[in-house]
């Protein structure tokens, strides 16, 4: 089981609050990313739930057994580290029965469990390698392997996958993800990359500056942010963000729309732009368009293959219906 | 990328470094060369240089007179104890510095470092009045007492540049992975450190093996190290080459061979972990 | 960053280092300012009397005092200069490509291998003797007056052997962080157009300063109570030529049992150690804060 509840939790370093007070709860089996810029207090949350950091004051709640002063030991959670924290002078096996050593499980259960993680992360051929003797992506499966043989309430992500190179972070996302899906245990991953946070995650909790600016299902988070930040920090590309006289037209400081919300002709429209560089992606091209009165340039979104070149006007029209509107401190317009 | 250089120039490097190295060594190559000659050949002018009757003489003679095997114990318990008791004191403190970083953490560094500054002649008086009191006078336990208090700032620092590059990360996923305090140094820093001490026991091993104030003024016969029996060479023996320079390679043998076995480990502590 | 629990187990560790060094800080050092203070000689028990400052006064107005301090100056200066610069000139030679780089630089170490004693003895004898010494030898046989180093110029012969053995740890710490000198920045420069004598100027030299700094730190700890070498070789002679200040401290109270006297001089001592070792750790605070 695992059950974790964040009791206005609030840590400090010295004089500066990183995390000032905070309300969380998660429940039972869930995958929840924590998300936010670097700086954003998230890393430091997972250790205080890990037990690597003291809480200033608050509670920290396992299964309902208040673990704030528990030593990471014994808060029966596994943790895999952004640098994959393998010790480097055991190989592959005593790396993932170190764990159970600890433990004090017998011989014969420890075999079992490696058996059993081994053929599951592919790593059976390994079990003799030194880390030293692996590439990236084993050595971070070597990483889940330890965690898994704890058979922990939780398992916690830090940064995980950001070692990795691109073609391996996707695959590794899936495994992941699989892996949740077979163990049904709660996981806790931290990242900067929203795509992670979409495409992995059960609940995401948004932060910055160590608060929690909205926590919410992928989707919820996508088509109703709760404020602007959480409006330009989910999606990409991102979402364009219009102050000034255009929003005031629709009762906002701020208005937002997404690339795809928004009509490219080159007949007619709301908004008279000049198209800018464009990323031609195979399946949808992005353009760059300069709206003259609207600051940034505007990125627009069409299907497929489109033939604007570079210096075209174009009129763009905002779909109303997809339209965010913020007031002056930033929040949703219901 | 190395660039290729022309064998030219380094033919002609090789000579001068050559020239130089073995100009550097030469002292110790004419010492040993020395004690195999009879005292007559060893002040022949012109010098002889190879072409001499090798003896084995003058070791043996060096070692019924003054017992040289005694004095070789004596340096060996002196070193190697006072390097075994200062690694026991000084991991766990190392450990703390580096992984548990206090805001002072810095300031008792280097406040250790100076009490290498505290020049040994201004407490040379009181040291010697309290040894003579509690009977620590030419004891093999006394010595091993001081030169573990003057190496301690060394080998704490040492290690403490050697476990700073030690992910901490890694003890932390040890803590995480249920590991007491005990076994997070003992099961994962103490084998990930290993090259690191090495350096570090290596290098204490020398100073303290070629440690010369305390031990000369703190020995007289019983406990006397190679450094203090070689000492007593100084005159009228000085006048014996031959001898003299068989009972100066017996003395410096011992680590001159272990510093060639360990190269590598040595050359790293010889820097004191302050370069890299 | 670590928890209550951690900070606690770290205080615990590190309290036996810092109490056994305080220890023989503040034990030694106390029985030195007080015995400093007091008349006191071992050949004559029973006889301690407070004295206020004569002490000092006495060790401060002999003539050996000055002659002591100067002597010490200019052994580790003398020292520190040999073996910089020619630790530099050797670093820059040994990392050059060259044939057997393995074998000269272990050639090159081992004189840091050799026991003081034993270093002082063989150049005394086998090389400086004006008789029997080598380099008497090369002398006559080049038709030369041998020279007697030890009684003509003891102190320079001193900080020669002394060097001597210095030498191999100065080059192989500015070796060391020659290598590690990215090779890119060197290119860099010479396609800049720098003249060879430009890149070690304004490339390589500060970029060994640190390593420099850790040089004359380390060494300046260990020249300032150079002892074996002068008790081995001229007993500080002839007269104080080759006093240096420990050689003077343990001559007063170890060769005059005068503990009063020595005290007040090691007093003294620590007082110009501090001096020097405030400036040194400013400049590693500088240099080596990375």
């Amino acid at each position: 089981m695992g059950r974790i509840t964040l009791d206005k939790v609030r840590k400090t370093f010295g004089d500066v609050e990183v995390i000032p007070p905070l309300d969380l709860t998660i429940e039972d089996g869930e995958f929840v990313v924590f998300v936010g810029p670097s700086g954003c207090g998230k890393s430091t949350l997972l250790r205080l739930i890990a037990g690597l950091e003291d809480v200033t004051s608050g509670q920290i709640r396992i299964d309902r057994q208040d673990a704030t002063d528990l030593p990471p030991a014994k808060r029966g959670l596994a943790m895999v580290f952004q640098s994959y924290a393998l010790y480097p002078h055991m190989s592959v096996r005593k790396n993932i029965a170190f764990p159970m050593k600890m433990a004090g499980l017998p011989q014969d259960e420890q075999d079992r469990r490696i058996e059993a993680a081994a053929k599951a992360l592919n790593l059976t051929d390994y079990l003799d390698r030194k880390p030293g003797q692996l590439s990236g992506g084993q050595r971070q499966r070597v990483a889940i392997g330890r965690a898994i043989v704890r058979e922990p309430a939780a398992f916690l992500f830090d940064e995980p996958l950001s070692n990795l190179d691109a073609a391996l972070r996707v695959g590794m996302r899936l495994e992941i993800s699989e892996l949740h899906k077979r163990l049904a245990t709660t996981m806790i991953y931290v990242t900067h990359d929203q795509v992670e946070a979409m495409t992995m995650a059960d609940k995401i909790v948004v932060l910055r500056a160590g608060h929690i600016e909205q926590v919410g299902s992928p989707l919820e988070l996508y088509n109703r942010p709760r404020n602007v930040f959480v409006a330009g920090f989910i999606g990409s590309p991102k979402m364009n963000l219009i102050s000034g006289a255009e929003a005031e037209k629709h009762g906002a400081v701020t208005i937002g729309i997404r690339p795809e919300h928004l009509g490219i002709s080159t007949e007619s429209g709301l908004w008279k732009g000049v198209i800018g560089v464009s990323e031609h992606l195979g399946s949808d091209t992005f353009f760059h368009v300069t709206v003259e009165g609207l600051g940034e340039p505007l990125t627009v979104r069409a299907s497929g293959e489109v033939s604007l070149k570079y210096g075209d006007i174009v009129w763009l029209t905002p779909n109303e219906v997809n339209l965010h509107r913020f007031n002056a401190e930033g929040l949703r317009i219901a | 990328m190395a660039r290729s250089v022309s064998t030219q120039r380094k033919l002609v490097t090789t000579v001068f470094a050559w020239a130089i190295g073995i100009a550097i060594f030469f002292p110790i190559l004419w010492t040993i060369l020395t004690s195999f000659k009879t005292e007559a050949a060893a002040i022949a002018d012109p010098p002889v240089w190879f072409n001499f009757h090798w003896t084995l003489e003058n070791y043996a003679t060096v070692q019924e007179r003054s017992n040289y095997f005694r004095h070789f114990m004596n340096s060996v318990i002196i070193s190697g104890g006072s390097t075994l008791l200062g690694l026991i004191i000084a991991v766990p403190a190392a450990w703390a510095m580096a992984f548990v970083p206090a805001r002072r953490t810095k300031d008792v560094l280097m406040w250790m470092l100076s009490t290498k500054m505290l020049p040994p002649v201004g407490v040379l008086v009181p040291i010697y009045l309290l040894f003579r009191d509690l009977g620590l006078l030419d004891t093999r336990i006394g010595l091993v007492i001081v030169l573990t208090l003057i190496n301690l700032p060394i080998i704490v620092w040492m290690l403490y540049t050697y476990f700073k590059e030690i992910p901490g990360e890694i003890l932390e996923a040890a803590r995480m992975d249920g590991a007491t305090l005990r076994s997070e140094i003992i099961h994962v820093l103490t084998p990930m450190a290993i090259p690191g001490m090495a350096s570090t026991v290596l290098l204490n091993i020398i100073l303290a093996w070629n440690e010369a104030f305390w031990t000369l003024n703190l020995t007289a016969a019983k406990a006397a190290p190679l450094t203090a029996f070689i000492a007593s060479y100084s005159s009228p023996e000085g006048l014996f080459y031959a001898k003299l320079s068989a009972a100066s390679t017996m003395a410096i043998a011992p680590i001159l061979i272990m510093g060639w076995f360990s190269q590598k480990q040595l050359v790293r502590g010889l820097t004191f972990g302050a370069v890299k | 960053m670590a928890t209550k629990h951690a900070r606690v187990a770290a205080r615990f560790m590190i309290s036996p280092a810092v109490l056994l060094l305080l220890g023989w800080m503040i034990v030694p050092l106390s029985m030195t300012l007080y015995f400093s203070f007091l008349r006191y000689n071992l050949l004559m028990p029973g006889m301690e009397e407070f004295t206020g400052l004569t002490n000092y006064r006495f060790f401060l107005t002999d003539p050996a005092f000055f002659a002591a301090l100067t002597n010490t100056i200019l052994l580790v200066g003398g020292v520190l200069l040999v073996t910089v610069v020619g630790g530099i000139l050797l670093a820059l030679l040994l990392d050059q490509p060259f044939f057997g780089q393995g074998i000269v630089r272990i050639l090159v170490i081992a004189p840091f291998f050799v026991m003081p004693t034993v270093s002082a003895l063989v150049w005394k004898n086998m090389f400086m003797n004006p008789v029997n010494g080598l380099f008497a030898h090369a002398a006559k046989a080049l038709g030369l007056q041998p020279f007697d180093f030890l009684s003509a110029a003891p102190l320079t012969s001193i900080i020669g052997i002394v060097s001597w053995q210095w030498l191999p740890f100065a080059t192989l710490i500015l070796l060391t962080a020659l290598q590690s000198l990215d090779q890119e920045q060197l290119e860099a420069a010479e396609m800049d157009g720098a003249p060879w004598i430009k890149r070690f100027w304004f490339i390589m030299l500060p970029h060994l300063a640190r390593a420099i700094t850790v040089v004359i730190l380390i060494q300046t700890i260990f020249l300032l109570s150079v002892f074996a070498e002068i008790l081995v070789t001229t007993n500080g002679g002839p007269g104080t030529a080759s006093t240096n200040l420990t050689y003077l401290i343990y001559m007063q109270s170890l060769l005059q049992f005068d503990v009063g006297g020595g005290s007040a001089g090691g007093v003294v001592a620590i007082i110009l150690a501090n001096i020097v070792a405030i400036f040194l750790m400013r400049m590693i605070g500088k240099n080596l804060d990375a």
